[in-house]
């Protein structure tokens, strides 16, 4: 069993028919949210083409996503990020066992369509391209395809799994090679948690109709986040992650699951470093296996990254607030 | 008699759900007995049960290789510890498997599950569905069946019984103290699989 909470059965995405004589029905949150259990514990990899796919996979990626440009490329070549060609997305498809996602614009519910048609596995509405949309995100009740969405705290988190997304992940500051950020978003939707679950605890509506206010979501869902003391999908962290050591530190925070953009492909040593993110995210818990994998890279050949502080675009802040 | 061991692979995939399943199961039976999540070719040593979750088996079996754990599990298998494979789980019991789409891709396999599985059988992530499935074998007439990605059986050995088909496909079979299905049972309220898992391994203990 897992946590329904905020769910909307009769929505559009939710589609009955019959394979033969036998009825059955897609699209539903036991089918969406179910999706991201099974990548529970994996590490999902930004890829730009086939050959980059195949090594991912090789390497024990449980997903890809598919992007037109890894987010520190994204960064420097400024001007307007798209989602990837449909091209690339379906060869990718036809090559790798593992599920693919491809990300889409925020608020674009054309570019999620195409996806949607294009049978991803998930759909990424990401801060990681330019906004479609500055006031609004996807009603992601009304695709049959599961959609994950990026946090920096538990409000956010829940406006979005009201909105219909079956997974989050921290936002982090992408294409930095940087993961101060995304360490501080999973502190912070942990911190919440704890606060609201006392609340629980204690018995104390007042407080929590208080939080869902300040949230701007429904008090149900606030109540039954607050009930479960954790977020009601399954929470990845993502932005920034360069090393083994990275995820395993996010992973002890509490994490699900671990999402590399640039920190594996614009890296030297891609092949290797692949395989050490996977087997640190794994055994983060033996320390004396994380350091193995750590010792698979060269500090010499990571992405540079960058001091957040300097940034020019914030990619964490695009979007719609509420 | 003793109190029984039963471990969740905690490598990759939905281990929680398993846990929790097992656990009510467990208790609803009124049977004594722990269940821990397990990884370390210690831990798997203790069992008198093991289930392989859903998620996904190319990382499950490669990162079951890497720390030995893989080998102990098919030792303990072939000397007669209970198994219960779902879905990615069923995939690395089995001894060979297939793409739909992609073919034959190399992955580690256990061996121990005498049948021929098409990976992704049904489709991709959209083409995922529910559907009442009957198990009459094991006396369970409808049950929920969660297909995410899943997987079918394409051939089975002789001494492999069929326990459920979908639409002329073999979603769960048994083969002695091995159960594999290409559905989630841990994802539905219905514990009933789990109880027949937990009753297999207090019977022979």
């Amino acid at each position: 069993m897992i946590p329904l909470s905020g769910d909307i059965p009769d929505s559009k995405g939710v589609v009955c028919g019959k394979i033969n004589s036998n009825s059955i029905v897609r699209g539903t949150s036991t089918l969406k949210r179910g999706f991201a259990h099974m990548l529970k514990n994996g590490v999902v990899m930004d890829v730009t083409n086939v050959e980059q796919a195949q090594i991912a996979e090789e390497a024990g990626a449980v997903s890809v996503m598919v992007l037109d440009k890894l987010p520190s490329d994204v960064r420097k070549a400024g001007g307007v990020a798209r989602t990837a060609s449909i091209r690339i997305i379906e060869e990718i498809m036809d090559h790798v066992t593992i599920p693919v996602m491809a990300k889409c614009r925020i608020g674009h519910v054309y570019e999620a369509s195409v996806l949607d048609e294009t049978n991803v596995d998930m759909i990424d509405e990401s801060e990681v391209l330019t906004p479609a949309d500055e006031y609004h995100h996807i009603w992601k009740w009304d695709y049959t395809t599961p959609f994950v969405n990026g946090a920096r705290s538990l409000g956010e988190a829940l406006r979005r799994v009201e909105e219909g997304a079956a997974m989050i992940r921290t936002k982090g500051e992408p294409g930095t090679g940087n993961v101060a950020e995304a360490i501080y978003h999973i502190k912070k939707v942990n911190e919440e948690l704890r606060t609201i679950k006392s609340m629980y605890d204690s018995d104390d509506k007042q407080e929590l109709v208080k939080m869902a206010r300040e949230f701007k979501v429904s008090y149900d869902l606030v109540e039954e986040t607050a009930k479960i003391g954790r977020l009601p999908v399954v929470n990845f962290a993502a932005g920034g992650i360069a090393t083994p050591a990275d995820a395993a530190y996010l992973m002890s925070l509490g994490c699900d699951g671990i999402f590399v953009g640039s920190g594996i492909f614009k890296a030297e040593d891609a092949q290797e470093r692949a395989r050490a993110v996977v087997l640190a995210t794994t055994f983060w818990e033996e320390s004396d296996k994380v350091k193995e994998a750590q010792k698979m890279i060269d500090e010499r050949q990571s992405l540079l990254g960058l001091d957040i502080k300097n940034l020019d675009l914030k990619m964490q802040e695009r979007g719609s607030t509420v | 008699m003793s109190k029984i061991q039963i471990g969740i692979l905690a490598v990759q995939g939905d281990v929680t759900e398993n846990f929790l399943a097992t656990m009510a199961s467990m208790s609803e039976l009124g049977i004594d007995g722990t269940v821990i999540q397990v990884k370390t070719i210690e831990q798997i040593s203790e069992l008198d049960g093991l289930i392989i979750p859903g998620g996904e088996s190319t990382v499950i079996g490669q990162m079951s290789l890497v720390n030995g754990g893989l080998k102990k599990i098919k030792e303990k298998i072939e000397s007669g510890m209970p198994v219960f494979g779902i879905c990615a789980g069923m995939i690395f019991l089995s001894k060979n498997s297939k793409d739909k789409v992609v073919g034959n891709v190399e992955q580690p396999l256990l061996d121990v599950l005498d049948v021929k599985i098409e990976r992704n059988s049904f489709g991709r992530q959209k083409d995922s569905f529910e559907a009442n499935i009957s198990m009459e074998p094991v006396g369970i007439s409808s049950f929920n069946g969660v297909f995410i990605r899943a997987p079918s059986v394409s051939e089975t050995g002789s001494d492999v019984e069929i326990l459920a088909k979908f639409n002329e496909k073999i979603v769960a079979v048994k083969q002695g103290n091995i159960i594999a299905t290409a559905f989630h049972p841990e994802l539905t309220r219905n514990i009933s699989l789990h109880k027949s898992f937990v009753k297999l391994v207090d019977n022979l203990n």
